[in-house]
């Protein structure tokens, strides 16, 4: 089981109300655990990545076991802890100013 | 119905205007660029929430505001299993090949969707509204906003010409004729004005009369003209009026020739224009100081009327700020009500709203801190 954690607006948005929960089959990379959550809250496709190119919208960012993954590519396997769920996989509102 | 920087606010009030119940914030932090109902059935109102974090949503009420929804769902199926149903209302996705527009380099740049500005509801159909949007396109949704699609034939009309200015390059004004649903006129600021006479398969500038020698090499170009605003009056929709970045002006033949009417106006920069409910010659703008200068003449806060469609005009200060007034209106932030004596609203770029029960001579704030007010839209229900 993956846990993980949305940002405030989002949790808002998708009405949730602490972690998402998601079952996924090996292997966990950063791209499975996006499609499985948009899949589980469509309302949130176009709100992490771009709806089109499922890019990373740029002030989304996704930590995991203190590292910053924001930048590798979709295919990266996720650390054995976040597959477990031992950690959870956080997405981020980027600090942005002010 | 207020849309601000910071959520949304639904201001009550019954017929007499003067007690006001302030609903909000909807949508707390999102900015919320407009809000508007549907003319056939007012419980039905669309909304644009945006983030410059987390982009485009899409929500709809269909209870006049007490409960919201993506479009396509339900509260309970955005948490069930399989989520909502198709999760499309957020997606904006222009039509074929994005193509390209000017850039500030003079240099060809992709279009690229950020957010929509605006959402105007078909007169005729609650489950038909377009939406204009930056980069600047038009989209249309014909069953409630589950989906959108772009009606591409604007960006043919020498759309590789436009270019974005500061505020960037959107569809901000839509307006619908009540007596010919095939034609439709946008507005796009650093682009012009357009109408389509074919329900949005074609269109064509619509700028002949539009001089702008402080902003264009060609002061008289048929497109790139920085157009603020346009509206009309629904009795007579070949009539409209615009405000453009400098200027105030008016046609009689729905674009096709455009003259100025700015007259005794202190300055013709501005943003918002609108008309009065009732007399199609009444015609409201708030006078400010300049492009460089975003905030009123000499700090007062002044709606100026002209009755005669323009040229003549006369300031409207009762109740509104006459000193230390350095605000902005925005130009969505204006809206009439079409109660017997026309209420005429606007709201500040510091968060008042603005309420004359009596076509404007006589103003009250509703609220005073709300966050910057983008837009400003009025249901009169019955």
């Amino acid at each position: 089981m993956i846990r993980v954690v949305l940002p405030f607006h989002l949790r808002n948005l998708a009405r949730v109300d602490g972690e998402v929960e998601l079952d996924l089959a090996a292997p966990v990379t950063i791209g499975a655990v996006l499609d499985a959550l948009e899949a589980r809250h469509p309302v949130l496709r176009g709100t992490i990545r771009d709806h089109g190119t499922l890019k990373r919208r740029p002030f989304v960012r996704y930590f995991a076991c203190k590292e910053d993954l924001s930048l590798e590519p979709p295919e990266t396997q996720l650390p054995d802890a976040v597959a477990s769920g031992k950690e959870p996989f956080l997405i981020i509102g980027a600090m942005a100013g002010g | 119905m207020v849309g601000t920087k910071k959520g949304a606010f639904i201001l009550t009030a019954d017929g007499k205007r003067k007690d006001w119940q302030v609903s909000g914030p909807h949508f707390a932090g999102w900015e919320m660029y407009h809000l508007k109902g549907s003319a056939v059935d007012p419980n039905r109102i669309y909304a644009s929430q945006s983030s410059g974090w987390f982009g485009q949503i899409i929500q709809r009420s269909d209870d006049g505001g007490k409960t919201w929804n993506t479009p396509g769902s339900s509260a309970g199926e955005l948490k069930g299993p399989e989520g909502m149903p198709k999760g499309e209302s957020n997606k904006f996705v222009y039509a074929g090949e994005a193509g390209t527009h000017k850039w500030y380099d003079g240099s060809q740049h992709p279009w690229e969707f950020k957010r929509v500005w605006h959402i105007e509801p078909s007169l005729t159909d609650p489950d038909t509204a377009y939406a204009g949007v930056e980069d600047a396109a038009i989209f249309k949704t014909t069953d409630g906003g589950k989906t959108w699609q772009e009606l591409p034939g604007l960006r043919r009309a020498k759309g590789n010409l436009w270019q974005p200015g500061a505020g960037g390059m959107a569809v901000h004004t839509i307006l619908l004729d009540p007596k010919n649903d095939q034609r439709i006129y946008v507005a796009i600021s650093a682009g012009g004005a357009f109408r389509t006479d074919d329900g949005g398969k074609t269109w064509k500038p619509i700028t002949r009369g539009l001089k702008s020698p402080y902003e264009l090499p060609d002061p008289d170009a048929e497109v790139g003209h920085c157009v603020h605003r346009m509206t009309l009056h629904p009795s007579r929709p070949d009539v409209l009026f615009m405000q453009k970045h400098w200027d105030v002006l008016r046609t009689d033949n729905a674009g096709d020739q455009w003259n100025e009417v700015s007259g005794n106006l202190p300055t013709d920069f501005g943003f918002p224009i609108d008309v009065h409910a009732h007399e199609p010659e009444t015609i409201y703008v708030v006078p400010i100081t300049s492009d460089a200068l975003h905030y009123p003449p000499e700090g007062k806060l002044r709606v100026y009327r002209s009755k005669t469609g323009g040229n003549e005009w006369e300031p409207l200060t009762k109740g509104l700020p006459q000193k230390d007034c350095y605000v902005n209106v925005l130009r969505d932030a204006m809206a009439v009500d079409s109660l017997d004596k026309s209420g005429i609203y606007f709201g500040t770029t510091g968060g008042q709203v603005y309420c004359s029960a009596d076509s404007g001579d006589n103003w009250m704030p509703i609220v005073r801190d709300l966050p910057a007010v983008y837009s400003v839209e009025v249901q009169t229900l019955p």
